[in-house]
């Protein structure tokens, strides 16, 4: 049967008035996204301070970035791994997992608790920072400090955010306390979403518990849910990377002891004026983003 | 007993559950702690806050944190309701603004058919791999060079362009029938017609969420005031709530932090209660596929 041309593709060649849809969006899209993006990769070649005309040296920042920057490799470096390990892939395990609980509860209960557990998304950045400060403050009158010496944990106060051994770990709490965000809802829609029948097949098929059923059954169909709420875990574990500065109100954090990446481009590009070098370490900030990203793509992309 | 399978979306409560919220409840405090906290602490009268051991709950509140927070702003020489009226300008327009994009786009990308489509998609969906904080200082260049810093466009113009709301709201639109847009056509409506009187109606969850999305975004933001405005009296409350909080480390001073802190949560949670039906009816077709 020859299918009648539909009125739609009709006017595929004709339609101007879609450029005007997508203009407005298009040239913001451009001008705070594409062209930021392309004017970091620039000037990560060149060293520009801000205020003389940016001057082309090549891969200089980068092999800078590699062989002389100690504080990079020493602290900025490793704390970004490690904070984006468990922030990322854990906050992400962490969101599924309770996605997937909450998809067994009925109604009510489920929307109490899912609302109580996106509640710190809501906070933004900086109110997250304002509230453990004050959970986590030094003295006597902390709250941390009060219970545990109340529990005979500890004798004396602990300045827990000026102490760097203990800075990271926080900061890894913090960022963990504060991950449940889109990622999450929309795994949650993704479980609740999934056909019945699918698994009333499984069941018969020989599916025994719970445990196989989330690793046959809800992973594969809510596959495309899964790289969304990847995806948005990997952006949010690093766009949240300012936590340390913001608990500790000091760039850089004591003893770089929460130094991320996001924060040593702050350092170089507004506090050094350095900027070709801090545009260099964002482009590799976008990379690792990149990378991550597209891991999770292999594990998750339906194959067509 | 046999496995019966499928205990997903319950319609009802069994004892089953019970267990599950058994499990939950902890980290759900967890969550909840600091939150309580924040209200606590923001109606606690001064010698609550200087108490010692300090007590975690208020026991006679009071509102004189958000008092003082008024006063401190009075002497400030900028008034709280100038920054307040800030926020509402920028928050605003923000929010239906971007609301507009991210539909008019969505209808373009998913329902017409031009050139470069397919591209344009591709290119969105690597950008919600965005990190705005990775390219602040370009940015900053760039909202310089359009001499838009100590404006309210520099408040505006960087967030209304959002990558995850388009690709939300396409997803949505995706799943309105062609057939049912085909028939507008028949009936002589134009693209605007059927964007109006079609697809907006039918896509109003993906409008809450989009809205909801734009103000978490543009309610909390202090970057803007921190790097592209000088001007105080072009600053958010946001940003000025947070310079209370800091400046004021003392015990005193967490007082009015928590307050300040309150008034900018509120409204968030406020709005995400009301819209939390159509942000799970939108993030049911949020897949990458």
């Amino acid at each position: 049967m020859a299918k009648k041309k539909t009125s739609i593709a009709k006017r595929e060649s004709a339609n101007k008035t879609a450029y005007a849809f997508i203009a407005p969006y298009a040239i913001l899209f451009l001008t705070f996204i594409l062209i930021p993006m392309a004017m970091a990769i620039i000037l990560s070649f060149t060293n520009f301070n801000a205020i003389q005309f940016p001057k082309f040296v090549g891969f200089l920042n980068y092999i800078n970035l590699i062989t002389q920057d100690e504080i990079f490799m020493q602290y900025v470096l490793p704390n970004t791994v490690a904070y984006a390990i468990i922030v990322g892939p854990g906050g992400y395990c962490l969101s599924f997992l309770i996605a997937w609980v909450l998809a067994q509860l009925s109604s009510v209960p489920r929307t109490i608790l899912a609302l109580i557990f996106y509640s710190p998304s809501l906070c933004g950045a900086t109110g997250v920072a304002i509230l453990w400060k004050i959970i986590f403050s030094g003295d006597q009158t902390g709250y941390l400090n009060s219970w545990l010496i109340e529990l005979g944990i500890i004798n004396e106060p602990i300045i827990w955010l000026t102490n760097a051994s203990y800075l990271l770990p926080i900061v890894i709490i913090v960022a963990l306390w504060s991950s449940m965000g889109i990622g999450f809802l929309s795994m949650l829609a993704g479980i609740l979403n999934a056909d019945e029948s699918v698994y009333e097949a499984a069941a018969i098929d020989g599916v025994t518990n719970r445990f196989q059923e989330m690793i046959y059954v809800t992973i594969p169909t809510m596959k495309p849910q899964m790289l969304f709420g990847a995806i948005m875990a990997i952006t949010g574990a690093f766009q949240n990377g300012t936590i340390g500065v913001q608990l500790t109100g000091a760039n850089p954090t004591p003893g770089y002891a929460a130094q991320l990446i996001v924060n040593h481009i702050e350092d170089y590009g507004f506090i050094r004026y350095e900027m070709g070098y801090a545009a260099a370490v964002s482009v590799v900030l976008l990379a690792i983003v990149y990378i991550f990203s597209n891991i999770f793509k292999k594990l998750f992309m339906e194959k067509d | 007993m046999a496995y019966k399978g499928n205990n997903i979306n319950p319609q009802t409560f069994e004892k089953g559950q019970a267990k599950l919220i058994a499990i939950l409840l902890p980290l759900a405090m967890f969550m909840l702690l600091p939150i309580v906290f924040i209200i606590c602490h923001a109606f606690k009268p001064m010698q609550e806050l200087f108490a010692f051991p300090p007590k975690f709950f208020v026991s006679s509140p009071t509102l004189d944190n958000f008092k003082k927070l008024m006063k401190a702003s009075q002497s400030s020489g900028i008034p709280i309701s100038r920054y307040a009226f800030n926020s509402i300008i920028v928050t605003v327009i923000v929010v239906l603004a971007s609301i507009f994009l991210s539909t008019a786009t969505g209808f373009a990308l998913s329902k017409l058919k031009f050139k470069g489509k397919f591209m344009l998609m591709e290119i969105n969906n690597l950008a919600l791999m965005f990190v705005a904080v990775a390219v602040m200082i370009p940015r900053y260049l760039t909202i310089d060079f359009l001499h838009m810093t100590d404006t309210y466009w520099a408040h505006i113009l960087p967030l209304l362009a959002m990558p995850v709301s388009l690709f939300l709201v396409k997803q949505f639109i995706d799943q309105v029938p062609d057939a049912l847009i085909e028939a507008a056509y028949m009936d002589g409506a134009n693209d605007w017609k059927v964007y109006y009187k079609i697809i907006l109606p039918m896509i109003k969850p993906a409008i809450a969420t989009s809205a909801i999305m734009a103000f978490q975004q543009v309610w909390v933001n202090t970057e803007s005031s921190n790097l592209y405005v000088s001007d105080e009296n072009l600053k958010t409350l946001a940003f000025y709530m947070n310079t209370l909080a800091n400046a004021n480390n003392s015990v005193a001073g967490q007082g009015i932090a928590a307050a300040a802190q309150l008034i900018i949560f509120l409204p968030n949670l406020i709005l995400f209660i009301i819209l939390q039906k159509n942000v799970m009816n939108t993030m049911a077709s949020s897949g990458i596929k």
